[in-house]
């Protein structure tokens, strides 16, 4: 849509196509898009029509804007891709058919604890270190170009910070956190199952992660994020008979379309957000998600060692009536709690 | 600037190729007479319903709730589940009591070890139940020279009095965890001369491998912590090494000393499965999940498990240790050591083996055993 506004400020008049909301796919003559600034570089890739993609979304695939921040990123990419890969195929002694068997349980683990902070060797979890290091280099430099091409068509960059609360939690994850706890095995594995695992595990070693408030306000914005998706989406879908879609008119004419859906909300919850609104609302309930937990997770072990206990130390974690007569620990009528 | 006039580039020729290869696929199947819209509904319909058959448990399920509500303390029974555990949790019937001879074991018979002080009659009675419980299909022979049977060069033999020893121990001193119920050699054989829960130190299955990434002891399919990518030999730290088995700290906030990684907490948790798998429960059997470390949260089952844990290290080291140069090599793990007992020895899927079942009390010679006899360094060799 801005794509096409951008070119109405470039050739005024020139509408070549108008973005109906229906499925009829409409194959005209394939454009490369606005002509770019000076000093940009080429976009790669001539158009070509799918109607297959038309299904999904555009039928006109390409042309694609790489240049150079983008080539940097799939090479950094490719290259943490294949550190994880092949190390899970040695993993499996270069097996091809485990390979593909276990393919969902193999993965790359960060150094034992024993090594701190310090740079072990490779097979030590060197590979973890340099794979981490090329993954974040990739993601990096790839929202520095989602930041540029949202410049480049005068947009604003909220894609972009929305992508940068993402990265937020990931870095927390695997690299700020070990950082603050002095240890890289405090990093998650890279593999399918083994980064479940490590959910599962740290939230056992930090006394269940429930108790932790902004894992709580994680979770909210994550649920609601999927509440305003259905509705927004629902909304839209059930008033484009009335051409709710076509934003280019409904911004001069509100029309029809959007009264309905408002009093749609209005009638059900007495209020509604506007064809404004609901997008910020989306926006931060995304952003949220992701830098809430990202708080949640670097308080974890750095500041709060169990969360459980602090939710029982500050009044939030119900305590039930006992249903077994009391047991204590044994390992205390043994004279050692570390047995077992 | 490109025009819209020109040729599409190789990428994006190739992407639409694909996608119109795909698409006139779709197009040629839709023309099949035998394909209308209802029988590609209903052909998707019969994968579900096998995907569905396949993957869940098949009706009806018991759900017994054993803590207070709202904690998600419950027990899950399956009736075709429980059908099956049952058979396999059948004990056999203690054989007829016999009159007593009078006279020990040691008098009538020669070269007895550690049954010396039974009565004779007894001793004979408990070798025919022996005979029954570990090796039905080979008899005597198993252990004894059928032509001498005081003669002592079967292996079998050396092992048989050791675990005679072992079971009296579990009975006298680990009330804590078997209760009076106790166990015989039944409870972990069950009619195989090896039982079905032994284990082996587990060597890294893929090797060594040069530059790559070391074994890290997990990140493959692990059977014993249930087809997880947990690590695949959790017993060998727990359950023969004294490792310490507690993650989770017991204040709020950080204080000093040593504190447990996430890594470590992998470990934990595959014994866990373990413990889970072996006794046919989940978590909550022992433990409010909410807060696993909470003693006053947890159930009286798991100050059961905790003399459990103990109990199994004691016997790995202790009795089956003492064992390993008696074991011929073929008998050993990979890495040359000794069999193992696990949780898995005597539960087999049971909460309590043979559902709590016990035969202890008519075979009172299990409690009369010797601890003065101590195994030979066998011809195998001490202990790599």
């Amino acid at each position: 849509m801005l794509e096409n506004r951008a070119r109405l400020k470039d050739r005024p008049g020139g509408i070549e196509y108008q973005n109906l909301f229906n499925r009829v796919q409409i194959e005209g003559p394939l454009h490369p898009g606005p002509p770019l600034a000076a000093g940009s570089e080429p976009r790669s890739f001539r158009p070509a029509f799918s109607w297959l993609l038309g299904v999904i979304g555009s039928n006109q695939v390409g042309p694609f804007y790489l240049g150079k921040l983008g080539i940097a990123s799939l090479i950094c990419g490719f290259i943490a891709f294949e550190i994880i890969g092949l190390n899970m195929f040695a993993s499996v002694g270069w097996d091809p058919v485990q390979f593909v068997r276990q393919l969902f349980w193999l993965g790359l683990q960060p150094p034992a604890p024993s090594w701190g902070l310090r740079i072990p060797p490779l097979n030590q979890g060197g590979w973890w270190l340099m794979a981490g290091f090329f993954l974040t280099a990739a993601i990096l430099l790839w929202w520095v170009r989602v930041y540029r091409r949202a410049r480049a068509l005068g947009m604003g960059t909220h894609v972009a910070w929305a992508f940068a609360s993402a990265i937020w939690l990931y870095l927390v994850d695997g690299f700020l956190r070990p950082l603050l706890m002095g240890s890289w095995s405090e990093g998650v594995p890279f593999g399918i199952f083994p980064h479940l695992d490590w959910t599962a595990s740290i939230s056992i070693r930090y006394g269940n992660l429930y108790y932790n408030p902004f894992h709580m306000l994680s979770i909210v914005f994550l649920y609601g994020s999927t509440l305003l998706f259905a509705m927004h989406g629902g909304t839209i879908l059930a008033t484009s008979r009335y051409w709710a879609e076509r934003e280019v008119e409904l911004a001069v004419d509100r029309g029809t379309a959007v009264e309905r859906g408002a009093l749609f909300w209005r009638w059900v919850m007495g209020f509604n957000a506007t064809f404004e609104s609901i997008h910020r609302w989306a926006l931060w309930f995304a952003i949220l998600c992701t830098l809430t937990g990202g708080i949640g997770i670097l308080l974890t072990g750095t500041v709060v060692d169990n969360w459980y206990l602090w939710g029982v130390k500050h009044g939030f974690a119900p305590q039930y009536p006992r249903v077994y007569a009391p047991i204590t620990d044994p390992g205390y009528l043994r004279g050692s709690v570390a047995q077992p | 600037m490109k025009t819209s006039s020109e040729k599409p580039g190789l990428f994006a020729a190739s992407f639409a190729a694909v996608a119109r290869a795909i698409a006139s696929a779709v197009g040629l199947v839709r023309t099949h007479p035998w394909l209308s819209a209802t029988s590609v509904v209903g052909f998707c319909a019969v994968i579900a319903v096998c995907t569905l058959a396949l993957t869940l448990e098949r009706p009806p399920l018991h759900v017994v709730q054993t803590g207070f509500r709202g904690t998600g303390m419950q027990a899950v029974f399956n009736d075709h589940d429980l059908l099956a555990e049952a058979r396999l949790q059948h004990a056999d019937a203690p054989l007829p009591a016999v009159q007593l001879a009078g006279r020990p074991a040691s008098e009538v018979y020669k070269n007895v070890k550690v049954l010396g002080a039974v009565d004779a009659n007894e001793f004979l009675r408990l070798m025919a139940a022996m005979t029954q419980w570990v090796a039905p299909a080979t008899g005597c022979a198993f252990c004894h020279s059928l032509n001498n049977m005081a003669d002592d060069s079967s292996y079998n033999k050396i092992v048989a009095r050791r675990m005679l020893q072992m079971t009296a121990d579990i009975n006298r001193d680990w009330k804590a965890h078997v209760g009076e119920g106790g166990v015989t050699c039944q409870t972990c054989h069950r009619g195989e001369t090896i039982p079905s829960g032994a284990w082996f130190v587990q060597p890294a299955p893929y090797g060594t491998r040069g530059l790559t990434e070391a074994d890290s002891g997990q990140n493959i399919v692990s059977p014993v912590a249930g087809l997880t990518s947990l690590p695949y030999d959790p017993l060998t730290p727990f359950l023969l090494q004294a490792n310490p088995i507690r993650v989770t700290p017991t204040s709020a906030l950080p204080s000093g000393g040593v504190r447990p990684s996430i890594n470590q907490t992998d470990w934990t948790y595959a014994l866990m499965i373990h413990f889970s798998d072996s006794l046919g429960v989940n978590c909550t059997f022992c433990h409010n999940t909410r807060a696993f470390e909470e003693w006053d949260q947890s159930t009286p089952h798991r100050v059961t498990a905790w003399h459990g844990i103990s109990m199994v290290r004691a016997i790995n080291r202790t009795y089956m240790n003492s064992l390993v140069g008696v074991f011929p090599r073929a008998m050993r793990g990979p890495l040359g050591d000794e069999a193992k007992v696990s949780c898995d020895s005597c539960h087999a899927g049971a909460y309590k083996p043979f559902f709590g079942a016990s035969t202890l009390s008519a075979y009172p010679a299990l409690s009369q055993v010797s601890q003065d006899w101590t195994p030979p360094a066998a011809p195998g060799g001490a202990a790599p």
